[in-house]
C-alpha cells in the first residue's frame, strides 16, 4: 500500500495525455459513478468530508467543510468553482507535472467537485508561464466536450458545467484565493479584505469555492475507492490521503514524489524510493519543508518529522505547499535569507504598508549584512521590522510569509548573522573562501 | 523585472486586430459574464498578435472592452509577462529564487551577460536576444530552471547556455 501510486500513477506512462489512454485506465469512471449513479450533490459533499481530505494549496483547510460554507440560498446567484492552479510558490512543481502529464484527472476531478458545488461554470486559474499545461489542458477539454464529459447534459444526467483555462500573466499574488479572483476579473491581483469570504461572495459578486489543482485530482479516486480508503492512508485521521511532495536543493535526486500523507522528512531526502541522500554525501544545513513562506528547520528538527499538516505546525512551520527545500553545510543562511527576501520584496502586491515598505526594508538590510557592510543592530532591526509586518497587521498573510524564513533564520542561525557583521564575510560556502584569501 | 514596468511604450502605429484574431477575442468573451474579465486573455491575444502590447494596442483593448486605457495600463503594469516595450526574438528568463540560486543561477546570469553582452532587461543590438530575471518558474528539482519565449530549458548550465544560444543564433530565417 505505501508503495501505491495513486495521483502519479499515470505520469510517464506514453500518451499519458490522451483521452483513451485515460478511459483505459478507468478514466471518468467515477465521474460516471456519480452522475448516471444515483449520487446527489450532497452525498458527495459527504463523502469527501469522510475523507478527511484537506487542501493541498498551503492551508490544509478541510475541503468537505469549505464546500459546505456555500449558502443553501444563493438569491440566484450561480457558484463558481475556480481551480488554482497559479503554483508560484518557490520550490513548488507539483501541479505543473499533474497538468502537463496527466491533465484529464485533474478534469474529471474539476466536473466532480463542480458537481458537488451545483456550479455551471468553472476555470482553471493557471500561471502564464505554464504555455504547455495551458495547451495540453485545452486539447484535454476540447477532447472531454466532443466526448459529451463536458458542456450541456453531461452523459445524460441533465447535469451541465462549462470550463476554461484561464492565462494568468506573472504575478505571484494572484495565488492567494481573493488575488486570484481579482485577477480573474480582469484587474490587478490584490488581495480581498475579509469578509466576506468567497464562499459568500467571490467571483463576480457570486459564491466562489478556490481548490488547488492537488486537492481536485484527490477528488476522483475519494469517489472511486472511497472515503474509508482515503481516510486510512496517511499518518493519522487528521492527515489523510496520497500526497506530493517537491524534494529540490542538493540531493541526489530531486523530483515530485507520492507517498501516504506524513512521509518522514529523513525517508524523503535520503530513500531509495526519494531523495537518494545529499550530493556528495555532504551534510544537511537547514530545511525549507513548505515553500519560500514556511519557517525553517535545522537538522536536529527534521529527526522524527512527519510531513503533513499537524506533523510541521508542531515544529512551528507548515506543510504549505509540500515544496521541500534542502540546503547542505555550504549554504550560507544570510544569502538564503536574502535570496527569500528578494522574492517577497518583488512580489508584494503593494496594498498594505507594512508588508510594502516592509519587505524592501528586509531585503535591504539583509544585503547589507550579506555584502558585510552591516552592523550588529541589523540583527534586532530585522526581527524589528519583521514584528511590525506580521500579526495581521494586513490584508493577506503574505506578509506574515515574508517574516518567516527571516526570523527563523535569526532564531536559529543568530551567531552565523553575528559572525557575518563582525568578519564581514560568509561562514561558509564560496564566498566566504574568497573573502578568507584577504589576510586577517 | 520590476524595473521596467512603469509605462507604455507607444508604437507610433495603430493597433488594429487582424480578423483571426478577432475571432478569438470574441470567442474569449463569451466565456465570462463581463468583458472585464477577458482582459487578460486578450491582452495575451493581443502579444501574440504584435509580440508586445503598445499604448496603441492597449487602447485598442480598452475600446474593445468598453475599459478605460487607465484600468488597462493599471493592469499591465502589475503583472510581469506582457512586454510594454519590442523584446528581442528569444525572450531568455533564468530564474534566480531559491532552488535555482543554491545551483548557481547567477553565475548562470553572469556567463549570458558576457556572452551576449548585455545586461539584464537589456537587447542584442541584432534584436535576437532578452535577458531578464524571473522568480520560481516551477522547474525547481532541474536547476537552474530557465524558459526561452514559452518553453522551458532545463537544467542549464554554462556549456549548455553555450549551445543553444548557437542554436537560437544561427536558426533558420535569421
Ligand atoms: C501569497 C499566497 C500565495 C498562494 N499561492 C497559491 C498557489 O500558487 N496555489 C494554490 O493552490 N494555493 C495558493 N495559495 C493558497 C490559496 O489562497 C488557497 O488557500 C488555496 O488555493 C485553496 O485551495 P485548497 O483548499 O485546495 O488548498 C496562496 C496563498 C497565499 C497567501
Ligand atoms: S499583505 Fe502584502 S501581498 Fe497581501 S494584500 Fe497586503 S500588500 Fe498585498
Ligand atoms: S526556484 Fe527556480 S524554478 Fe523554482
Amino acid at each position: 500500500m505505501a508503495d501505491e501510486k495513486v495521483l502519479l500513477a499515470r505520469v510517464g506512462k506514453e500518451n499519458s495525455r490522451a483521452i483513451a489512454g485515460y478511459r483505459e485506465d478507468g478514466g471518468y469512471e467515477a465521474l460516471k459513478t456519480v452522475l448516471t449513479g444515483g449520487w446527489t450533490p450532497e452525498k458527495l459533499i459527504d463523502e469527501v468530508k469522510r475523507s478527511g481530505l484537506r487542501g493541498r494549496g498551503g492551508a490544509g483547510f478541510p475541503t468537505g467543510v469549505k464546500w459546505g460554507f456555500v449558502p443553501k440560498d444563493t438569491k440566484g446567484k450561480p457558484i463558481y468553482l475556480l481551480c488554482n492552479a497559479d503554483e508560484s510558490e518557490p520550490g513548488t512543481f507539483k501541479d505543473r507535472l499533474l497538468m502537463e502529464e496527466d491533465p484529464h484527472q485533474v478534469i474529471e476531478g474539476i466536473i466532480l467537485s463542480a458537481y458537488a458545488l451545483k456550479c455551471r461554470t468553472a476555470y482553471i486559474y493557471i500561471r502564464g508561464e505554464f504555455y504547455l499545461g495551458a495547451r495540453v489542458l485545452d486539447e484535454a477539454l476540447a477532447e472531454a466536450r466532443r466526448e459529451g464529459l463536458l458542456g450541456e447534459n453531461i452523459l445524460g444526467s441533465g447535469y451541465s458545467l462549462d470550463l476554461w483555462v484561464h492565462r494568468g500573466a506573472g504575478a505571484y499574488i494572484c495565488g492567494e484565493e481573493t488575488g486570484l479572483i481579482e485577477s480573474l476579473e480582469g484587474k490587478r491581483g490584490q488581495p480581498r479584505i475579509k469578509p466576506p469570504f468567497p464562499a459568500v461572495s467571490g467571483v463576480f459578486a457570486a459564491p466562489t469555492i478556490v481548490n488547488n489543482v492537488e486537492t481536485l485530482a484527490c477528488v476522483v479516486h475519494i469517489v472511486k475507492r472511497g472515503a474509508e480508503w482515503f481516510s486510512k492512508i496517511g499518518r493519522n485521521e487528521k492527515n489523510t490521503g496520497p500526497k506530493l511532495y517537491c524534494l529540490s536543493g542538493p540531493v541526489n535526486r530531486p523530483g515530485v514524489y507520492e507517498a501516504p500523507m506524513g512521509l518522514q522528512m529523513k525517508d524523503l531526502i535520503f530513500g531509495e524510493a526519494y531523495g537518494q541522500g545529499m550530493k556528495n554525501g555532504r551534510p544537511v544545513k537547514v530545511v525549507i519543508p513548505g515553500g519560500a513562506s514556511a519557517a525553517m528547520l535545522t537538522p536536529a528538527e527534521i529527526e522524527d518529522c512527519p510531513l503533513d499538516f499537524d506533523g510541521l505546525a508542531a515544529k512551528k512551520s507548515m506543510l504549505g505547499s509540500a515544496a521541500i527545500i534542502v540546503m547542505n553545510e555550504d549554504t550560507c543562511i544570510v544569502n538564503v535569507a536574502q535570496n527569500l527576501a528578494k522574492f517577497f520584496a518583488h512580489e508584494s502586491c503593494g496594498q498594505c504598508t507594512p508588508c510594502r515598505e516592509g519587505t524592501p526594508w528586509l531585503h535591504k538590510v539583509l544585503s547589507r549584512i550579506e555584502a558585510g557592510e552591516g552592523r550588529l543592530e541589523d540583527i534586532d532591526l530585522l526581527e524589528r521590522i519583521s514584528n511590525q509586518m506580521g500579526n495581521g497587521m494586513t490584508i493577506c498573510v503574505f506578509s506574515d510569509a515574508a517574516i518567516a524564513p527571516v526570523l527563523s533564520s535569526i532564531a536559529k542561525f543568530r551567531d552565523e548573522y553575528r559572525y557575518h557583521v563582525t568578519e564581514k564575510r560568509c561562514l561558509v560556502g564560496p564566498r566566504a573562501g574568497a573573502a578568507a584569501l584577504v589576510p586577517a | 523585472m520590476s524595473h521596467r514596468r512603469y509605462s507604455v511604450a507607444e508604437s507610433g502605429q495603430p493597433a488594429v486586430f487582424p480578423p483571426e484574431a478577432l475571432k478569438r477575442i470574441d470567442e474569449l468573451l463569451a466565456r465570462y459574464p463581463t468583458k472585464q474579465a477577458a482582459l487578460l486573455p486578450v491582452l495575451w491575444v493581443a502579444q501574440e498578435t504584435w509580440g508586445w502590447i503598445s499604448k496603441e494596442a492597449a487602447e485598442e483593448v480598452a475600446r474593445l472592452l468598453e475599459l478605460t486605457p487607465a484600468h488597462i495600463d493599471g493592469v499591465l503594469t502589475f503583472y510581469t509577462m506582457y512586454n510594454l516595450s519590442p523584446v528581442g526574438r528569444h525572450l531568455i528568463q533564468v530564474c534566480t529564487s531559491i532552488s535555482c540560486h543554491l545551483a548557481g543561477a547567477e553565475g548562470l546570469i553572469d556567463h549570458c551577460r558576457k556572452r551576449l553582452g548585455i545586461g539584464l532587461e537589456e537587447t542584442t543590438a541584432d534584436g535576437k536576444f532578452t535577458l531578464v530575471e524571473v522568480e520560481c518558474i516551477a522547474g525547481c528539482d532541474k536547476a537552474p530552471s530557465i524558459m526561452v519565449n514559452d518553453t522551458y530549458v532545463e537544467p542549464v548550465d554554462g556549456k549548455k547556455m553555450d549551445e543553444l544560444i548557437e542554436r537560437l543564433s544561427s536558426e533558420a530565417g535569421e
